[in-house]
């Protein structure tokens, strides 16, 4: 297990450090910070002083080398929109998506677990379609325009929930619900296939031959066994709930890393999104460790 | 070198064994049915509504839906400059299904070769094919796509470009599970002891057997690119006026959420039908391709999944 994980490790970190040197010489390429941050009307000069102050006059492998110099010493470098530490810039708006993600998971978690088993012990009975139809639509809908469609409906037809911002609890009800939807269809799916293997496999045959009760049936024998795959989708899913976060975390007015990510790429806040990046994959990477120590809570056989 | 077509001598029969299949599922067969028109709005669409669609029309200004005075293609009402709405989801009906066919098909061609290859050479060009995959796994595709996008010029190539490289990994990763299958089955293992080519055995006896599963997530890959497309799209970063996809026209009603919610409305349900279209053909596909599955579409359709 821990040459696995070590592996794991070393593999994460060149992706890592692929995507960064990609990063940091394409986000160059589109323009010049000075043109954005300094008035229509600056003189060359005070442009010129701009790029000295933050590096940018520098030829670029140069101010690669800067920047790896000190990411070795743990400077990300500063935010040039907020004049501020980026890492601390990143890691301010990665705890809101942080809270986010972690809600919405457990929700969904528990929402698809318990729907699943009941689809899944009641083959093609009403809660099976009803099941497989909420799974279809969590497939299937654009999560931007299920958020319009809250907004109008909840927030503006019926006045029930604001539209943005954050503040109280109901400011994240809406944004809970949109990114709900498509990872609960996803998960439901897999819970409710990987139960009814797991009930029409030999050894659950067996128990039932040998007169277990229904109760420690399905909670000894299948459950556990079943959460093997979910586990991995869980995982998955978690990771893809980023995507989501960046849409719906424009469309509320919400102050995570996804909204931050697309705002400093619009501001060419350079530092930010290579700090971002980072953050962000070093979470990834931290729960995927969190799923394969689970798995091998789970299943003995992977534990040597 | 042949590609493997063994239906090909019986190919009336087949077309109404699938055909009868289809029809055995209604709603996989409706599904189909939205997608064929859709496919029709697309190939004739901007030839024959382009002038109606870019038409402004001052009076007809966010005019509101369900009403024939203005016309059959105000019908859906019209959108901040008086355009009709039906007309311009039929002509962007075109760029939206191009981009996603383009980058299904360029991501499923290059991950199936690329899984070919790593399954079948040795470990070594596996391994690193694999670990490539790895580097564009390891973030999550949207903000991916929004970093690559925003240093490329937003265009429709740099679209399909971006989209298609986030999902090689998927095929990539099936087609190899599936060849290191498939490859210690028996009749590979005749066919190599009988002699016959590398090249031979990959396209004669392996892509046969996992074309299926490739074609079935493909499917359902469409719905999930064209959903990253217009998400795309809504965030700015896409498909650029005035061109138009779905998902920009979300985008673009989205200022008049409060006065015509029409605006956003409906190109929305149009991704969300024709997504959910492709789900439902998705999972018939998954069972009318795989021949041991298949008799519970041919026994009078009746479903005991």
């Amino acid at each position: 297990m821990s040459s696995m994980l070590g592996k794991r490790a070393v593999s994460s970190f060149i992706s890592l450090m692929v995507l960064i040197v990609l990063v940091f010489f394409l986000s160059r390429l589109t323009g010049d910070p000075a043109a954005l941050y300094l008035p229509v009307d600056a003189s060359e000069a005070m442009r010129d002083n701009f790029r000295e102050i933050h590096g940018l006059n520098d030829p670029v492998l140069v101010q690669f080398t800067h920047y790896i110099t000190d990411l070795v010493c743990f400077d990300f470098g500063d935010s040039l929109r907020k004049a501020r530490p980026a890492l601390e810039v990143v890691l301010d708006s990665f705890t809101w998506t942080l809270q986010l993600a972690l809600i919405t998971m457990a929700l969904v978690s528990a929402a698809a677990i318990a729907l699943g088993s009941l689809a899944a012990f009641h083959v093609g009975s009403w809660l099976d379609r009803l099941a497989s139809g909420l799974s279809l639509i969590g497939a299937s809908a654009p999560d931007f325009w299920i958020a319009i469609v809250g907004i109008v409906l909840f927030s503006v037809t019926l006045g029930w929930l604001p539209t943005s911002g954050t503040g109280t609890v109901w400011h994240w009800v809406l944004p809970i619900a949109v990114l709900f939807i498509r990872p609960f269809g996803l998960i439901l799916q897999v819970v409710r296939g990987s139960m009814i293997t797991a009930l029409g496999s030999a050894y659950v045959k067996t128990a039932r031959a040998k007169g277990v009760r229904n109760r420690p049936v399905i909670f000894v024998h299948t459950l556990r066994n079943a959460m093997l795959p979910v586990i991995t989708v869980i995982g998955d899913q978690a990771a893809a709930l980023l995507n989501g976060a960046v849409v719906v975390e424009t469309i509320f007015g919400f102050p995570g890393v996804g909204k931050l990510m697309i705002d400093s790429i619009l501001q060419r806040d350079f530092n930010v999104i290579l700090a971002a990046i980072m953050v962000t994959a070093l979470a990834i990477f931290l729960m995927n460790l969190l799923i394969d120590i689970a798995y091998a809570l789970l299943d003995p056989r992977i534990r040597t | 070198m042949a590609t493997p077509t063994t239906d090909d001598t019986k190919a009336p029969g087949a077309l109404r064994r699938y055909a009868r299949m289809l029809w055995a599922d209604k709603l996989a067969c409706a599904a189909a049915l939205f997608l064929l028109m859709m496919l029709l709005f697309a190939v004739f669409g901007p030839t024959l509504l382009d002038g109606a669609a870019s038409k402004q029309n001052l009076r007809a200004r966010n005019a509101a839906p369900f009403t024939l005075e203005r016309g059959f293609l105000y019908l859906l009402g019209g959108d901040a400059l008086g355009r009709p709405l039906l007309a311009r989801i039929i002509v962007a009906a075109q760029n939206t299904l191009v981009i996603a066919a383009g980058a299904v098909a360029a991501s499923m061609a290059v991950g199936a070769t690329l899984g070919l290859i790593a399954g079948y050479a040795g470990r070594t060009t596996g391994e690193v094919i694999m670990r490539l995959a790895d580097v564009i796994m390891s973030f999550p595709s949207l903000l991916l796509a929004v970093i690559v996008l925003y240093m490329l010029e937003p265009s429709i190539g740099n679209l399909v470009l971006v989209l298609a490289i986030t999902r090689i990994p998927i095929y990539l990763r099936t087609t190899r599970a599936e060849v290191l299958e498939v490859r210690e089955r028996m009749f590979v293992q005749a066919a190599q002891v009988m002699g016959a080519s590398t090249l031979r055995i990959i396209f004669r006896h392996i892509l046969p057997v996992i074309l299926p599963t490739l074609l079935t997530i493909a499917t359902l890959d469409f719905a999930f690119v064209m959903l990253a497309e217009s998400a795309l799209s809504f965030l700015g970063i896409g498909i650029q006026p005035p061109e138009i996809t779905w998902g920009l026209m979300v985008s673009q009603g989205r200022q008049y959420l409060t006065s015509a919610w029409w605006l956003a409305f409906w190109p929305g349900l149009a991704i969300i039908l024709t997504t959910m279209s492709l789900n439902l053909l998705s999972s018939w596909m998954r069972i009318a391709l795989n021949p041991t599955q298949r008799w519970r579409l041919e026994l009078g359709g009746k479903r005991n999944d």
